[in-house]
């Protein structure tokens, strides 16, 4: 399933690339997922449990994230919920769309389109 | 939490199994943290909005994710989704080319406005046993001024006319309306107008509308024609208009429609009826109060004319009701038979797809220990169902429209739609969830079977135990073999009656003869003796063409339904009563020879025999024997067509009406004692001609010969007689042909179904055959052993099937031309037929079972 190239999958959904990044540092539970986002953001992106789950349920598919067996040290588990990892696949899928989307910036900043030197 | 809860119904099962108590919970904390109604709100309906954006992309999601599984688990079984597609295209193709015609011919409202209210009133004459009789003029009128429940009333008839002047002399049938007619259709005209109360004054120049077919045909869709002057019969008529294509009233047929004209003379005879009456009901007044009340005025019209009107009554049907008993019962026998074939092949199927199942018992049992859940797994097998029925569906769809073209001598030519049903949106549709509903029926069932308690314990299991199913796909076969039984003998039912139609002797000998129509129009030809000099010349020069042994005139020639049915008058004997009419013609000397019919008394009809003499008649051995039983009834005189006659000749018995149907006796009278410009419609116009040799050969001589006697005659109707008997059994023909397709179609799906049964439950049984002939058992016993099973299933199939086919048989027994829809050799035939068809099937699969080598099967496992 996650076994094909990573630009296969690219561009990712914004909603699939900011849960990566959510997921990125530590796991995260669907709540937390959302307010990590939300937090990073400003606020702007608020995602909603129907976007959240339904990205969850294509990731874990395309083998982006994985849940973990392992659960979080006992005094900061939430026992109700589930986790979310990012897996290898995931971080290479990541670092591929921030790559993609840096070369844009790039191209952009060449023309004058976006600030910072060309 | 109760709104979270509703909302996620709106997810696929899977999805809110796994992610609903998480999404609840989100939900929930939102709510933890909100303040005031109107942030409450606001987070209802924004959690109303995300459900209705994401809640389809699920389930698109599973969707797509299980298509292409389906696709790569078909790609990787070719032979299984050929196979399976193919099943499916044939039942869907059969049920959904069967529901088009049908469809066309007895559901789908008639082409016209307000169609539903639309009906015909005919006199009831049920007295002389005709109960929708043509209307006389005189009564139409007496009718359209005192009933009250109807919008409108309007006459028409059937007229033909020959075309003279430019081009090819030609003749045309056409109708003749009154000017409520066309309005009351609903019907304009493509170009021109159509006709006005003024059309229909007796004064009036005569106008006409011509058919889209004939306008395009004759003068190449020249919009020009509007108020050129057309020789009809002679008579200029002005063309005033053109109808739309679609435009066919009363029959397909019709190439013009002229006004109706009645002269003051038209309504003093109530007896001649010729009329048919259209009328349209008032809104909300139902068919049977029209009814009611026609009555009551057939009865005031009875009681003003108790002699012209005795016991005429009058009839209010619909315009679908021309749909005759028998072409009724032809299109349901074939969408019965297509759903048959339909129901076997889901049957096979199903059956298909549970050995399938079975043998993906571990396959599904892996997916189901990774995680997936039964509802994920049974959606799984649903979408692959699905896609084998709509591959099947689109065929089916393609196959229905070329199977068509060979359907449509099953829509009665005398309904007003086009020959050619089309397949429209409506008919798409109907496809459409026959599609749906095959790929549920052949689907729903394996699937729940491959998902039941045994899922989970398929991986300790190997791949061929699935014994414990076998009692189902039993059931199935049975099916299938009934299905196959009832096809078989309806078709075999309709096999014996066609044969038993074509071994009627018509009474005449049809090979040999060429038959062709010359109208001789009035009123050049109102004149008895110029009719003669044409028949004389005409005649005398055929016979001297190379081959000719006969050639005669007469009104009409047999089979055709052309009226002619007058009563009978004997002194001092009571000929009234129903039934009690002969059919009369008017022949000219040496027609009965040439139709070989033959002269058993007295002599045939000679030249002599015209207005200066006695009224003569050659009548029929059933007329004898109706009224002289066991007389000679030379010399005796009756009354019939409007003059007394003396008898002079006996002939036997010819069916003039139609194979299957004894016809009324009849008479023959000379051409040359017709009064002068009375009775045209019955005056000679087709022509016989026996050859010795090829009679096609000689069309072109015969039409030389009447074009030299009258260059502008058109002639038409050119067909061999041989022809018109055989058209007789044509609809028959193409009901066998339908029936026994389907009949072929299911015999062998379901020898298809039995073979794979067998070779599935032999397969399953491998270890225990290897075991039992391991310990000794006789080759001999184990192949008993598989022809037990495969009988079991036959005759269980073949009783429940015989018994279905009877009641079947029974309900298409007007089709069946008499014989007995028990008829013992026909059911043999069937049962025979399926026996062998099992047999075989079981053949390869027993030779399997007895072939098995004990030492491999044993340690395989």
């Amino acid at each position: 399933m996650g076994d094909s190239d990573p630009a296969s999958l690219l561009p990712l959904p914004p909603a699939t690339f900011h849960i990566l990044l959510a997921v990125a540092g530590e796991d995260r539970h669907g709540y937390a997922i959302i307010q990590d986002v939300a937090a990073r953001t400003n606020g702007e992106l608020k995602l909603s449990a129907g976007t959240l789950y339904r990205s969850i349920q294509r990731m874990l598919e395309q083998g982006l994230i994985v849940e973990p067996r392992e659960r979080p040290l006992p005094e900061l588990d939430d026992e109700r919920r589930r986790y979310y990892r990012i897996t290898p696949f995931g971080r290479a899928v990541a670092e591929a769309e921030s790559h993609r989307m840096a070369q844009l910036v790039r191209m952009a900043r060449h023309r004058g389109l976006a600030p910072g030197r060309a | 939490m109760w709104l979270c809860r509703l909302l996620l119904r709106l997810y696929p099962a899977s999805f809110r199994a796994e992610y609903g108590e998480d999404m609840c919970a989100v939900f929930a904390r939102r709510r933890e943290q909100s303040s005031g109604p109107l942030e409450v709100l606001l987070i209802w309906s924004g959690a109303v909005f995300d459900t209705l954006r994401n809640a389809p992309a699920v389930h698109w999601d599973i969707l797509r994710g299980d298509l292409a599984y389906a696709a790569r688990t078909l790609r990787r079984a070719p032979g299984f989704a050929f196979t399976a597609i193919a099943v499916a295209a044939l039942g869907i193709g059969a049920t959904t080319a069967a529901f088009t015609l049908t469809d066309h011919v007895l559901l789908r409202p008639l082409p016209f406005r307000d169609a539903g209210r639309l009906v015909k009133v005919w006199q009831d004459m049920r007295g002389q046993g005709y109960s929708r009789n043509e209307v006389s003029p005189a009564n139409y009128r007496d009718w359209k001024r005192a009933a009250t429940s109807f919008e409108s009333m309007g006459a028409y008839a059937g007229v033909s006319l020959d075309l003279a002047g430019s081009g090819e002399p030609e003749r045309l049938e056409g109708a003749s309306f009154t000017a409520d007619v066309l309005p009351m259709l609903g019907a304009s005209p493509a170009i021109g107008r159509l006709f006005t109360v003024a059309d229909d004054r007796e004064d009036a120049s005569l106008t006409v509308l011509l058919s889209d077919g004939f306008w395009r045909r004759r003068f190449a869709a020249d919009p020009g024609v509007i108020g050129r002057t057309l020789l009809f019969d002679g008579v200029p008529h002005r063309v005033i208009g053109v109808m739309p294509a679609d435009f066919r009233f009363p029959s397909r047929t019709v190439q013009f429609w002229k006004p109706a004209r009645f002269a003051a003379q038209d309504f003093e005879e109530r007896d001649n009826t010729y009329l048919r009456v259209l009328a349209k009901l008032r809104p909300g007044v139902a068919l049977e109060s029209a009814q009611a009340e026609m009555s009551l005025v057939a009865a005031q019209i009875e009681r003003k004319w108790p002699k012209e009107n005795r016991q005429v009554g009058a009839l209010v049907t619909t315009l679908r009701d021309e749909v005759t008993l028998r072409s009724r019962l032809a299109l349901e026998a074939l969408l019965a038979a297509a759903a048959c074939v339909l129901l076997i092949g889901c049957t096979n199927l199903a059956n298909l797809l549970m050995a399938r199942a079975v043998s993906r018992r571990r396959e599904l049992a892996v997916r189901a220990a990774i995680g997936a859940g039964r509802q994920r797994i049974v959606r799984q097998l649903l979408t692959e169902s699905l896609v084998l029925s709509i591959s099947g569906g689109v065929g089916g769809v393609a196959l229905a429209a070329v199977s068509l073209p060979l359907l449509v001598r099953l829509v009665p030519n005398s309904l007003p739609v086009a020959e050619m049903p089309v397949m429209d949106l409506r008919v798409v549709a109907f496809a459409a969830v026959l599609t749906l509903a095959t790929g549920l029926a052949f689907g729903v069932f394996p699937a729940f079977r491959a998902c039941g308690r045994g899922v989970f314990t398929g991986l300790h299991e190997g791949p061929r135990s699935g014994g414990g199913r076998s009692r189902m796909r039993a059931a199935l076969v049975v099916v299938e073999v009934a299905g196959c039984v009832i096809l078989l003998v309806t078709a075999g039912l309709l096999l014996r009656a066609i044969r038993r139609v074509q071994s009627i002797d018509p009474g005449f000998r049809a090979q040999s003869v060429l038959a062709l129509r010359t109208s001789l129009p009035v009123p050049k030809y109102n004149s008895t003796a110029l009719r003669w000099q044409f028949y004389s010349k005409v005649l005398d020069e055929v016979r001297r063409l190379p081959g000719v042994t006969g050639a005669g005139y007469t009104s009409f020639i047999p089979l055709a339904p052309h009226g002619g049915i007058w009563p009978v008058t004997i002194p001092g004997v009571d000929t009234s009563g129903p039934g009690r009419g002969a059919l009369g013609r008017f022949v000219t000397p040496g027609y009965l020879e040439a139709m070989g019919i033959p002269l058993r008394l007295g002599r045939g009809l000679a030249g002599s025999d015209d207005a200066q003499h006695p009224g003569v008649a050659v009548v029929s051995e059933s007329f004898v024997r109706r009224y002289w039983p066991g007389e000679n009834p030379i010399g005796r005189h009756i009354g019939f067509a409007l003059a007394d006659r003396t008898i002079i000749g006996v002939t036997a018995d010819i069916r003039a009406r139609g194979l299957e149907r004894e016809s009324e006796p009849q008479v023959y009278l000379s051409s040359r004692q017709i009064g002068d410009g009375n009775m045209i419609w019955y005056a000679p116009k087709d022509l016989v001609v026996r050859s010795a040799s090829d009679p096609g050969a000689l069309a072109a001589p015969v039409r030389r010969i009447i074009a030299s006697a009258d260059p502008e005659l058109p002639v038409s109707d050119v067909q061999l007689l041989s022809d018109v008997v055989e058209g007789e059994t044509a609809p028959r023909a193409v009901q066998l042909r339908v029936l026994g397709g389907f009949a072929l179609i299911a015999f062998l799906l379901a020898g298809i179904g039995i073979h794979g049964l067998l070779s599935f439950a032999v397969g399953c049984r491998a270890q225990e055959i290897g075991v039992r002939m391991a310990l000794g058992a006789r080759r001999s016993s184990i192949l008993a052993m598989v022809a037990r099973d495969a009988a079991r299933l036959t005759v269980a199939g073949i009783v429940f099937g015989a018994a279905i086919a009877y009641l079947a048989a029974r309900s298409i027994q007007a089709l069946l031309a008499g014989v007995d829809p028990a008829d013992a050799s026909t059911y043999l035939a069937a049962v025979g037929l399926c026996a062998a068809m099992t047999l075989f099937g079981a053949m390869s699969p027993a030779l399997r079972a007895i072939a098995i080598d004990p030492v491999t099967v044993i340690r395989a496992e």
